[in-house]
């Protein structure tokens, strides 16, 4: 009598590993006869916004969300066409992409790293999306840049201000627009030392999560190198909400600076806070005690009230400066949602239409043909004056805004003013600078998926 | 010495929160034997009163003023509060001021009304069931709470400032014979502390010298025999989760001006709450008041970077491991010592055998 060897169970497992083994290929690859990922074939072409619409930085999602919307209302001819008119590459016509008629979807990243994941990739696999732009933080960055490089699409980041962004998790797929915390520090380190002096004693307080401690090391090297000594730097949890703890042992530390390393909700609250235990009041060393932010954004110095008075900090653009890319912009933008445009806002929209405007150069959606026609495009009128995409870290060099919440705000937009525009050669550094990964830092190789 | 006083000031105000929210869970429990997942949502909504009602303060109509322009050059429309146009500028200015304090007034009948809702609408339903039960509908009902607050507010922080003469600090150092600057501590937190004083004594004194409040102990007690004596217990406890709700409001408005509100701060809160209660010992509400300040100013010893230094030092650590782990501390401290209490004390501080057990 023969004996099967064939077992429920064994047919159970062979099945389930055959069928994990056969439908492994197909992730990211929605029709395998393409040339690259998500290959537009009809008229239209499919862009995928994840933003935070949900958590701690809804609000600033909701703004960027605005900007995309604006973009792809631009891009397909609708509207006042805003910077598409002072863009100095002219590639885009007004009739979609490559002649396709631009649509979108969004994703909710909720703030979460796992959260912006899943939603990129519902947004490639089931939507067909091409490139993602988009997110407010630079957990969430660095994950879906991960993500698109390994998919084969695009990723153009919105506001992600960490050095590993495009740094040691730079990736071929993936370009910043956003400033980084290094020229952060560079453009502010020089206006501190001439507004305060040179001698001063900086106590950190740092968001403890890959942004505050890439600002943190920014800051306090460019700082330390106008002289000034960093006195300490206490890590607070992402979570916190009540920094009184962390505030009180600044009276008692010695130091007359207090620098917040700290974004969104954790700025509103920690700036706030400061100032309710008077610490600007206070006089320290003989000198006056200042408090630095060495990130701002509208919307955060909206939420801080008449607390940001006077108190210096960095922005990678603003509405109120008067070039005719962002009176464009803002006028297309002001006429739309009765609102100016938050920093995050423009940052997505110039992402979205340079991402357009390298497909219309390199005349094709292939991710490899885009990379090559955004590394080292050098443009002009999106706002921000000459801009270089660096080759090396597909990093964007220009100009960086030193700002100073205003004494005496005549009203509701008048909460920051511009008090330099650091120029670009300022900012610069070395694609294998330490703090950007050193020399092992490499953006690999272009994937299409195909 | 001065560092040691200023780090119990801070955690006495945080611990005054700790002590409100779990207060009320404990007459939750104890009286209707439901977990309340809910009740850290309770005090945001409290926050949000104190929102509310400067937000309806500053209604406005817009003035357009010619010498000044908006963002696009156009004319600026100026917002006009018409309790300022209504009132004059100094009432209606100053009931913009004092929004905050009058928000107690406000929140009270609101968390009242929204407890009463709450318990009759939904929880009642859930009184048979297991716990489990509970903690998943109250957990919904939090999360369907706080996703409502955020669709109307927004989810930035919203500034809610105390009164011009609470603003500031005091130099508290200097009454002590410290030098100056050296514990400064702002007014409306020493407020917040006179506050949760004068609430939790008042629910004390409630429950210890009104026939209501004997009633609902002894419900709390034996709950069947109290009903066999003819009283409508559930009544009773139905009124007492309304004052559980108005406590947590009340202590929610009061809040707000110390961290601006957002959608978010109840959860925040409840879980530490939590801890608080358990800590404390279930069902027991001085234990519950006891366990809060007590966490409340460990947390701030915790958060100390400088105590910590002194912790590494002292046990030879530096350059270790178990360096980094005391540096993180203040995210654990909570949860470390309920570790440790519940193992050399099973039932809390100040829980009694046979309280909340079968």
């Amino acid at each position: 009598m023969s004996k099967s060897n064939i077992t429920r169970r064994g047919a159970l497992k062979t099945g389930a590993v055959a069928g994990a083994g056969l439908a492994l290929p197909t992730i990211f690859t929605a029709s395998s006869a393409a040339a690259f990922t998500n290959e537009p074939t009809g008229g239209t072409v499919t862009l995928g916004f994840n933003v935070p619409q949900t958590g701690p930085y809804a609000d600033e999602g909701l703004d960027e969300l605005r900007a995309q919307e604006l973009a792809v209302q631009h891009l397909n001819g609708e509207g006042d066409g805003g910077m598409l008119n002072t863009f100095s590459s002219k590639a885009l016509d007004g009739t979609g992409i490559l002649g396709k008629k631009v649509q979108f979807v969004t994703g909710d990243t909720q703030t979460k790293s796992d959260a912006a994941r899943a939603s990129a990739k519902s947004m490639i696999e089931k939507d067909g999306a091409i490139m993602i732009n988009g997110g407010s933080s630079s957990g969430v960055a660095v994950a879906v840049q991960g993500l698109c490089q390994d998919a084969g699409v695009m990723f153009m980041a919105g506001l992600t201000h960490s050095n590993d962004t495009t740094g040691k998790d730079r990736k071929r797929n993936g370009f910043r627009h956003f400033f980084n915390a290094y020229m952060s520090g560079a453009a502010l380190a020089p206006v501190l030392a001439k507004a305060y002096g040179s001698e001063r004693r900086a106590y950190h307080l740092t968001a403890d999560y890959t942004w505050g401690w890439t600002q943190q090391e920014s800051i306090a090297a460019a700082t330390e190198a106008m002289g000034w000594e960093t006195v300490n730097n206490v890590l607070t949890p992402l979570a916190s909400t009540d920094f009184s703890s962390y505030i009180a042992p600044v009276l008692n530390s010695g130091a007359d600076v207090l620098v917040l390393n700290h974004y969104g909700g954790n700025m509103i609250n920690s700036l706030t806070q400061a100032v309710q235990f008077g610490l600007r009041d206070k006089m320290v060393n003989g000198k006056q005690f200042e408090i630095v932010v060495p990130l701002y954004s509208e919307l955060m110095a909206e939420g801080a009230g008449e607390n940001v008075q006077g108190v210096f900090g960095s922005m990678n653009w603003n509405w109120q400066l008067t070039d005719e890319g962002t009176k464009a912009f803002v006028k297309s933008f002001g006429e739309k949602y009765g609102r100016p445009p938050s920093n995050s806002a423009h940052t997505c929209y110039v992402q979205t239409l340079l991402y357009a405007d390298a497909v219309a150069r390199a005349g094709s959606f292939n991710p490899c043909a885009v990379v090559e026609a955004l590394e080292g495009f050098e443009f002009d009128g999106l706002g921000n004056g000459p801009t270089l995409y660096r080759a090396d870290d597909h990093q964007c060099f220009k100009d960086v805004l030193v700002m100073k919440g205003k004494e005496n705000p005549a009203n509701q937009f008048d909460i920051l003013e511009v008090v330099e525009v650091t120029p670009r050669a300022q900012v610069e550094y070395a694609p294998d600078h330490p703090m950007f990964g050193g020399a092992e830092a490499s953006l690999g190789e272009c994937n299409s998926g195909a | 010495m001065d560092a040691v006083i200023l780090q119990i000031l801070n955690g006495l105000d945080k611990g005054s929160a700790y002590a409100l929210i779990a207060l009320g869970l404990t007459l939750i429990f104890g009286t209707l034997g439901v977990v309340n997942f809910a009740h850290g949502a309770l005090f945001m909504i409290g926050a949000f009163c104190a929102v509310t009602l400067q937000k309806i303060f500053t209604l406005s109509f817009q003035v357009v003023d010619e010498t000044q322009k908006d963002f696009l050059g156009n004319p600026l429309k100026v917002d006009m509060p018409y309790v300022e146009a209504w009132f004059g500028e100094s009432f209606g200015g100053g009931l913009i001021e004092w929004s905050v304090p009058l928000a107690i007034l406000f929140s009270i009948p609101v968390m009242l009304f929204v407890g009463y809702a709450m318990e009759r609408g939904l929880i009642k339903h859930f009184y048979k069931r297991p716990h489990a039960d509970q903690i998943l509908v109250t957990f919904g009902l939090a999360i369907v709470l706080q996703e409502i607050i955020k669709a109307n507010f927004g989810a930035n922080p919203i500034q809610t400032p105390a009164p011009d003469m609470f603003r500031g600090s005091a130099d508290i150092g200097m009454l002590l014979g410290f030098d100056a600057n050296t514990i400064i501590y702002p007014y409306w937190r020493m407020i917040y502390f006179a506050f949760a004083a004068i609430v939790i004594g008042a629910v004390f004194a409630f429950l210890q010298f009104t026939t209501f409040g004997m009633v609902v102990r002894a419900g709390m007690a034996d709950r069947e025999t109290v009903g066999l004596l003819g009283i409508n217990i559930d009544k009773r406890f139905t009124i007492m989760f309304g004052i559980a709700a108005a406590v947590a409001g009340m202590a929610g408005v009061m809040y707000a001006p110390i961290n601006s509100p957002n959608y978010h701060m109840g959860m925040d809160f409840l879980v530490l709450s939590f801890v608080v209660v358990v800590v404390g010992g279930m069902g027991s509400l001085p234990g519950a008041v006891a366990a809060g300040f007590l966490l409340g100013i460990l947390e701030s010893f915790a958060s100390n970077s400088t105590f910590k230094g002194y912790i590494v030092d002292f046990l030879y650590l530096n350059g270790t491991f178990t360096e980094k782990l005391i540096q993180g501390l203040d995210q654990i401290i909570i949860y470390l010592v309920a570790i440790i209490i519940l193992l050399t004390r099973p039932r809390g501080l100040m829980g009694r055998k046979g309280v909340m057990e079968d």
